[in-house]
């Protein structure tokens, strides 16, 4: 008996972190099932002048490649993308992203606020949003966004958390479904990946 | 606060503008334009029946409007690498066959990337070789890109870029600061023509053997950047190079097979067929 109440509707995965979420994204994207239904859309705060490094980084563990997604480039399942430097990355209707230059939010770019809410906007309650280890309060409004269109909010437990303020954020903003640890996120994603066979 | 917009709404809006006042935002990419729209709601203090008002109603509100809906966010140097390509390769190349050439900023902004052009080919000591055309859609930001004076604090970034670049001086050495703000030296504009120009509904003004244009058409859906990109094939010379943003592409666009990627890195392309 599984302690998530999870369905098979979901259309994608969107997971926002920063200052200490390196090591729990590596052990998901490690972790994940082969056959994996969804898309998975990260944006993690990063340093702006630095382009390469970072997808390189997390590629190495993951079970798929991890790619910095052009300008209008369609969402695929078995797709894992990640917002690249110095642009925000939005969800749009149709399926596809759009990178921006805007001014920062909440002092980055890319905002984990403007994927978070441009997913929700796009998947509404077709969406599993996950907010992990982070020093600033970026992601929890768009943690909110998710939760008020229907969809699964989920953080990793803050005691677990090199930094707490991320997950804390989101807490205080609305209600989230679960907070877990990492190896637990990794359950539940094993879980949710059987109900699509 | 308003939070969202309905699309009906926003639909509204682009109607009137472009009725009203002749500039065609309906093909912008919508959750970038919907946070446009909702930024000058907050920062006007109005409400969606409000702003269409004082569209309708107000001859002058337009230009204020087109101000704050434009994304002015811009660095110098930006993607030092990119400069660099210039610099090391595209620019080079262009002198192998041109002793004089010309050079179009589409979508300048506040003027950071004329600047930055104006810099690299004054350290390649072929400024008074180069003409540069540097155009927006937007007249109150063009002003700014002719005053080339900035916030102190922006400069942080740029210097850091600047060093990354592997300029030849400081960059110290091309402004002087006053009131918190720095003033370039105004040589650096003598051979820049600024003019307003709409790349959505203006039509093709001059052939160039270069166009730079980053990070502009991200703000377009597909169908207005292959229209858009129509024209930039249109205004190169034969093996002229297109720049845009690290995070554009033009792959999937109609006149792709009528360039080679010269940079895939930095998207440098070069138009191989008229």
């Amino acid at each position: 008996m599984s302690r998530f109440n999870l369905n098979n509707s979901y259309k994608a995965v969107v997971i926002g972190g920063s200052a200490g979420s390196f090591q729990g994204i590596t052990k998901i994207l490690a972790q994940l099932p082969k056959t994996f239904p969804l898309p998975i859309i990260m944006c993690l705060h990063r340093l702006k002048h630095v382009r390469n490094g970072f997808v390189e980084a997390l590629s190495i563990k993951s079970v798929f490649p991890v790619v910095e997604p052009h300008d209008k480039e369609q969402i695929k399942k078995g797709g894992v993308y990640l917002a690249p430097s110095n642009y925000h990355m939005s969800v749009e209707l149709g399926n596809y992203f759009a990178m921006s230059t805007e001014e920062m939010v909440n002092n980055s770019r890319p905002a984990i606020d403007i994927t978070l809410s441009t997913a929700a906007y796009v998947y509404r309650e077709k969406l599993i949003g996950i907010l992990l280890s982070g020093a600033n309060r970026d992601g929890g409004l768009g943690m909110k966004h998710i939760k008020d269109r229907g969809g699964l909010t989920i953080v990793q437990e803050p005691t677990e958390c090199m930094i707490d303020t991320m997950p804390r954020a989101a807490l205080s903003l609305t209600k989230i479904d679960y907070v877990l640890k990492t190896d637990e996120i990794v359950s539940l994603m094993n879980e949710l990946d059987k109900l699509y066979r | 606060m308003i939070t969202d917009i309905d699309i009906n709404d926003l639909k509204r809006i682009t109607e009137l503008i472009h009725t009203r006042h002749g500039y065609d935002f309906r093909n912008y990419a919508m959750s970038s334009f919907k946070r446009r729209i909702l930024r000058i709601l907050e920062l006007k203090n109005l409400t969606i029946e409000s702003l269409i008002k004082r569209l309708n109603d107000s001859p002058t509100f337009i230009n204020e409007f087109l101000d704050e809906l434009t994304v002015n966010v811009t660095e110098m140097f930006r993607d030092p690498g990119f400069w660099r390509a210039l610099r090391d390769e595209i620019i080079p190349d262009i002198l192998l066959n041109h002793k004089t050439f010309n050079i179009w900023h589409a979508g300048c902004s506040s003027g950071e990337e004329v600047l930055s052009m104006a810099i690299l080919l004054r350290e390649m000591g072929i400024h008074n070789q180069v003409s540069l055309f540097a155009t927006d859609l937007d007249v109150t930001i063009l002003e700014k890109a002719k005053a080339i004076s900035y916030p102190v604090k922006n400069m942080e970034i740029n210097e850091k870029n600047y060093i990354r670049y592997e300029g030849k001086w400081s960059l110290r050495d091309y402004y002087k600061e006053e009131n918190g703000k720095v003033i370039f030296d105004k040589g650096l504009l003598a051979n820049v023509t600024f003019r307003r120009h709409d790349l959505v509904l203006g039509e093709v003004f001059n052939k160039f053997d270069l166009i730079l244009c980053r990070n502009v058409m991200i703000y377009f859906n597909q169908a207005l950047q292959n229209e858009v990109l129509k024209k930039f094939h249109a205004s190169l010379f034969k093996y002229g190079y297109l720049a845009i943003g690290s995070k554009e592409s033009l792959i999937w666009c109609d006149v792709a097979n009528r360039f080679l990627v010269v940079n895939n890195e930095e998207k440098v392309y070069k138009k191989i067929k008229d």
